[in-house]
């Protein structure tokens, strides 16, 4: 049975788009056929982090429109042969998707895969609220900042009142992902907690990231984390929650990074 | 003072914290009614102005959402000579 997982905030710049890609990704790696769709028209960037921006032809527009093969468009991974990209339009507007072009896309996509994981774009507008109408589960990507735990409760009561699962009555799974934690701030009482915002938000916590030089690091080369530094701090932070997607029973931890002899020595890592 | 600074090091993640669940209860109490005080605003003055001439330049509302009482204060300047609204 196909899940559709939506990856969501409503600030930007939290790391939606860096969290779709990398526990895609560990799902693909875990053996789920997987396809990771940017719902950002207009601002697409999905494909960029997945590092497939020189392969897209056609987009999620032209697929919603009828004028490409749901098939021409989706964009196989070169790492992992269980991952797709369904990449967003560049040119278009948000407008450009309708609801019923939505609705049988994902649908076509619920019969060729396990994960059906939609990045969301920012905002609470017409993008946004598609991305999220046909989720079974979310992910609510957070800051430890108050604006972010602002619009993530604002989202949290949109996946409660918006989307199809809610309108029939029946229940969304909701996770919170805590991004950019530094547990050395949180300590010192200069950031928000992991149980502040945990007892604020009031849904289950499916993983901590902590800040970390590894995530542009991966980005800027187009390679999500959980593939590019499968060791480091983040990749298992996101592989672990990728892992609790899946039923398994994990204790939430946070991952330090492990620094090794030449990078104490010189206070970073060669890369 | 600096040094006393260091040992006092201000800790503002729990200012964070009781900022947040103050707004958000409010936020959710007013899920899709957030225009409330205008409403009220608006309701309020039109009884008014229904016995006194009003200047709606000289009409201050301020909302101060508290713990567990919030005021909504509407200042309303009277004309000089109270003038009854001529029907």
């Amino acid at each position: 049975m196909a899940k559709v997982l939506v990856v969501t905030s409503g600030k930007g710049g939290v790391g939606k788009t860096t969290s779709t890609a990398a526990i895609g990704a560990a799902l693909a790696q875990a053996g789920q056929n997987v396809v990771v769709v940017d719902f950002d028209v207009g601002l697409r960037n999905l494909d960029l982090i997945m590092g497939a921006e020189r392969r897209v032809v056609y987009d999620l527009v032209n697929v919603v429109q009828g004028d490409a093969k749901l098939a021409q468009a989706l964009i196989r991974d070169k790492r992992v042969d269980t991952l797709s990209l369904l990449p967003a339009s560049q040119t278009r507007d948000k407008d450009a998707l309708t609801p019923e072009g939505v609705e049988r896309v994902v649908g076509d996509l619920r019969d060729k895969f396990d994960w059906v994981v939609c990045d969301s774009p920012a905002g609470i507008e017409r993008g946004a609220t598609l991305a999220m109408r046909h989720a079974d589960v979310a992910i609510v990507v957070t800051n430890p900042e108050v604006s972010s735990v602002r619009d993530s409760d604002r989202i949290i009561g949109m996946l409660d009142s918006k989307t199809a699962r809610a309108e029939a009555g029946e229940r969304i799974d909701k996770h919170l992902l805590l991004t950019r934690y530094d547990t050395g701030r949180a300590t010192r009482g200069e950031m928000l907690k992991v149980d502040d915002v945990l007892e604020i938000l009031a849904i289950p916590l499916l993983g901590i990231i902590p800040d970390s030089e590894d995530v542009l690091r991966a980005s800027n080369v187009g390679c999500p984390v959980t593939l590019h530094n499968p060791s480091s701090a983040p990749a298992r932070a996101y592989s672990e929650a990728a892992r609790r997607l899946l039923g398994e029973a994990i204790d939430v931890s946070i991952p330090v990074e492990r620094k090794g002899l030449m990078s104490r020595l010189f206070g970073r890592k060669v890369a | 003072m600096s040094i006393f600074n260091f040992f006092s090091r201000p800790r503002s993640a729990p200012i964070a914290r009781e900022r947040l669940q103050l707004l958000l209860a409010h936020e959710r109490a007013l899920n899709g009614r957030s225009d409330l005080a205008a409403v009220l605003q608006e309701e309020i003055l039109a009884v008014i102005a229904r016995h006194i001439a009003i200047d709606r330049d000289k009409v201050n509302v301020k909302l101060d959402r508290g713990g567990s009482v919030s005021t909504l204060e509407i200042d309303i300047e009277m004309p000089v000579s109270l003038s009854p609204v001529k029907n």
